[in-house]
């Protein structure tokens, strides 16, 4: 009983708060976003009111929690919203888009190109990256423990507490609420949010491996655990701010200048690193070798891969600040370690790869596993495409060019999203005790559209990219530059187009993908011809007879 | 898989693996060492930023310009970071010296050019092509997909309390004046006001730039603050004597 008081107090002192800061707030957004705070609140503190049993708290007779069973409450919700966040992700990259090719669709001042580009990226790598990372950890954690999840209650505070940053981050931008730091968008108070549920997070799920049944700490682990403890070391520096007033949402970084740079690349490299890179890593170590009923290739390689990618990665960052102000010394250790992360990144994607010997047909006959290792050689590629383009002579011409944002979107889309697709399609019908997806030839739509798709995004921004760079730089006989800014502009209008056009397959792949979801849910199989049957009809089985 | 005996290479490794506190430790070491070593050294290293002449923090109106400039995400398209290239130079001017985002809390160098540089904008064009361009980009570059700013001219200049925004700024390293924070909005003001004295405005921040920006004398919009800031990005250091200073610097020891 003191437990539910405890809990609904805690919910109350937090509407209050909620409250009090709205009261006081010196702008518009802060009282909206305390307002959202407070309705959130409200909400925990109905649900832990609604949902308790008091007769059996009055009597002591409550039943324990089946620690014979894992706790899937939250996969499931993380399943759904993991879907939903990746649709509206893409809806918004597909908008901002079409923007950069009609400016005309920038809706001033809420819905200008400014304001909703961070909207998209937060929302495809937060949202839909970090809903999948969160929903999938505590999927793989309580699997490979043979444990139920530790701190249930806490737990549930971690899910639903990262949804609600979520939210405030992204009403912020449209609002112009933003501490202009690329991926690092969300102001002060949100930030400190985020700082206490990532340290809940962190209490979860080392709470759950210390409660396994199993000796060793599974692979995916490690890589789970190195992204928790390292997005929290990146988000805590480069997020020192201080507020210009407390019941205000605006603030300064106390890193500034050149120190602001380096810390922010610092942070923004290896948000990639480790959110992107080592804990979709651990979703590849659990669910490629489930789904393709194959051990991973090799322990050995996993070891080393796994020390040398976190130690190297986290020396990379520089290598965006590239003929900067930023000291000589500083680019070209950024630029040595990034070639050098090269080695380890190719060892996840051999171990992912290899771990399908003695499986490969099943990339004809599964959908999964063909996307699966699609995801992979995407992985492989922009593995391979970022340490080129951080080589200081190649960095001359791509940087600040479009070539950066295919070479980022080979990766996201690619690597992240059909890693997602796949172990969201491995899950669902687990998940709800479903024979199957609704549909296996829908994921081979999905798949192609996917992949179709990211071919258009690269290789429109692959030309865009290296056109801009080159007609910068492009001089004429008279020792003239020849192009005006506002011309490289326009050269590009074309390529943005088909860049659109990509993102409307990979969209329509998403959709495809959140259709299938859904209907499985429901309980629905769609009667279809199966993926691996040769056709044969028995009427054309037979000797030809000349005819008379 | 290798075999489960003690004498494999990679048996020590196990300890780590039935060890939840000692793998978390080891991951945070190995990934704590790449950023104290190439963040930490910037904070001491004396020449990481060369000292010029010129550089001053913003006035008032200029830095809540530039609060603007935050707000609208302008970063995303726009770089203010000019690489020490000829093509570069010669389209957008001296490259950009570290001093010159000493002041700049956050930083804006950018990671994108969908547009030009701005670290040199200031000075290059007139305040009516500026507030014209603000409000319909394609009016004035037909080729430009920027979006359109019109309501910055409606919008009133939020006159909240500047004097702790220069508080905040100073308590993170910008060194305005007791004086400065005092004076703070009154000089926001001033400084759009032709008609003002504002030459105790210009002592404490030379070479500040005094007129109505907007084209709008009766009214102190976000376009002023807006203009304001772009009007002086680039214009504080003399780049050639800087470049004189840069030198000197170079016959002490290097980088």
């Amino acid at each position: 009983m003191e437990s539910i008081v405890a809990r609904a107090g805690l919910w109350l002192v937090a509407l209050m708060f909620a409250i009090f800061m709205f009261v006081n707030a010196v702008d518009t957004g802060f009282a909206i976003h305390m307002a959202v705070f407070g309705l959130a609140a409200l909400v925990g503190l109905g649900f832990s009111l609604v949902k308790t049993n008091y007769l059996a708290a009055a009597t002591g007779t409550g039943v324990a929690l089946d620690q014979g069973k894992y706790d899937d409450d939250l996969v499931r919700a993380g399943v759904i919203l993991t879907t939903f966040w990746g649709v509206v992700g893409f809806l918004v990259g597909l908008v901002i888009a079409l923007q950069l090719a009609f400016p005309l669709l920038n809706f001033e001042p809420f819905l200008n190109f400014g304001r909703i580009r961070p909207l998209h990226t937060s929302a495809v790598i937060f949202a839909f990256g970090g809903t999948a990372l969160i929903s999938t950890s505590f999927y793989v954690v309580q699997r490979t423990c043979r444990a139920r999840l530790a701190l249930p209650g806490v737990a549930r505070f971690v899910f639903w507490g990262y949804q609600l940053f979520i939210v405030l981050a992204a009403t912020g931008y449209v609002l112009g609420i933003t501490q202009a730091k690329e991926y690092a968008e969300p102001e002060w108070y949100v930030d400190l949010w985020l700082t206490l549920v990532w340290v809940a997070y962190l209490a979860v799920f080392v709470g759950t491996i210390m409660k396994r049944k199993e000796p060793h700490i599974y692979v995916a682990n490690w890589f789970y655990l190195s992204f928790i403890i390292t997005v929290a070391m990146l988000h805590l520096v480069n997020n020192v701010n201080l507020p210009i007033s407390v019941f205000g949402s605006r603030s300064y970084p106390l890193w500034g200048g050149v120190q602001g740079a380096l810390v922010q690349w610092w942070y923004g490299h290896n948000a990639v690193g480790f959110f992107l890179t080592a804990g979709f890593l651990a979703m590849m170590y659990y669910f490629v070798p489930k789904q393709a009923e194959r051990p991973v290739y090799s322990y050995r390689l996993s070891i080393v891969h796994f020390w040398a990618l976190i130690f190297l990665y986290i020396w990379a960052g520089p290598h965006h600040l590239h003929y900067t102000a930023l000291p000589d010394w500083a680019q070209t250790l950024g630029m040595v370690f990034s070639v050098m992360l090269w080695m380890p990144s190719w060892g996840g994607m051999i171990n992912g790869l290899m771990t399908l010997n003695g499986a490969w047909d099943k990339v004809r006959t599964d959908p999964i596993i063909r996307m699966m290792v699609m995801s992979v050689a995407f992985y492989g590629m922009s593995t391979f495409e970022g340490p080129m383009m951080s080589i200081k002579s190649v960095n001359s011409l791509s940087h600040y060019t479009d070539w950066t944002i295919g070479h980022v979107h080979s990766g996201a889309l690619g690597w992240n999203g059909m890693i997602t697709f796949s172990a969201v399609y491995f899950l669902v019908p687990r998940l709800w005790g479903r024979e199957r997806m609704y549909s296996q030839r829908m994921i081979n739509w999905h798949f192609w559209l996917a992949t179709l798709g990211i071919v258009f995004y690269a290789s429109s921004m692959w030309v865009a990219g290296i056109t801009q760079g080159l007609m910068w730089r492009e001089y004429g006989a008279d020792g003239y530059l020849v192009n005006s800014f506002a011309e490289t502009v326009q050269a590009l209008h074309p390529m943005f187009i088909l860049r659109a056009l990509g993102g409307v397959m990979y969209l329509s792949g998403a959709l495809i993908w959140a259709f299938n979801v859904w209907q499985t849910i429901a309980g629905n199989l769609r009667q279809e011809e199966p993926m691996r049957q040769a056709t044969y009809d028995p009427a054309a089985d037979r000797p030809l007879v000349a005819a008379e | 898989m290798t075999s489960e005996t003690a004498k494999e290479p990679w048996g020590r490794h196990k300890k780590l693996e039935r060890n939840i506190a000692l793998l978390g430790a080891f991951a945070f070491v190995a990934v704590i060492i790449g950023g104290i070593v190439e963040i930490a050294p910037l904070f001491w290293i004396d020449n990481t930023i060369e000292k010029v002449e010129g550089m001053r923090p913003y006035t008032p109106l200029e830095q809540a310009g530039r609060d603007i400039y935050v707000r609208e995400g302008c970063y995303v398209c726009h770089s203010q970071m000019i690489r020490p290239f000829r093509d570069e130079q010669e389209r957008y001017g001296h490259y950009s010296l570290a001093a010159e985002s000493m002041y700049d809390h956050p930083f804006q160098w950018g990671s994108k050019r969908t547009g030009p540089d701005l670290a040199r904008v200031g000075g290059r064009y007139s305040d009516e092509w500026h507030v014209q361009h603000l409000t319909d980009p394609r009016a004035v570059v037909p080729e430009s997909v920027m979006p359109t700013y019109a309501f910055l001219k409606n919008n009133d200049l939020d006159q909240g309390d500047m004097g702790a925004e220069l508080t905040a700024l100073s308590r993170v390293g910008v060194p305005y004046s007791k004086d400065d924070i005092a004076k703070a909005n009154a000089d926001l003001k001033s400084q759009a006001d032709p008609n003002a004295d504002n030459a105790d405005l210009i002592a404490r921040y030379p070479k500040a730039q005094v007129r109505d920006f907007d084209g709008n004398p009766a009214k102190l919009s976000e376009m002023d603050a807006l203009v304001a800031y772009l009007q002086v990005l680039g214009t504080m250091v003399d780049v050639n004597s800087a470049a004189a200073q840069e030198e000197l610097a170079k016959q002490e020891k290097g980088r």
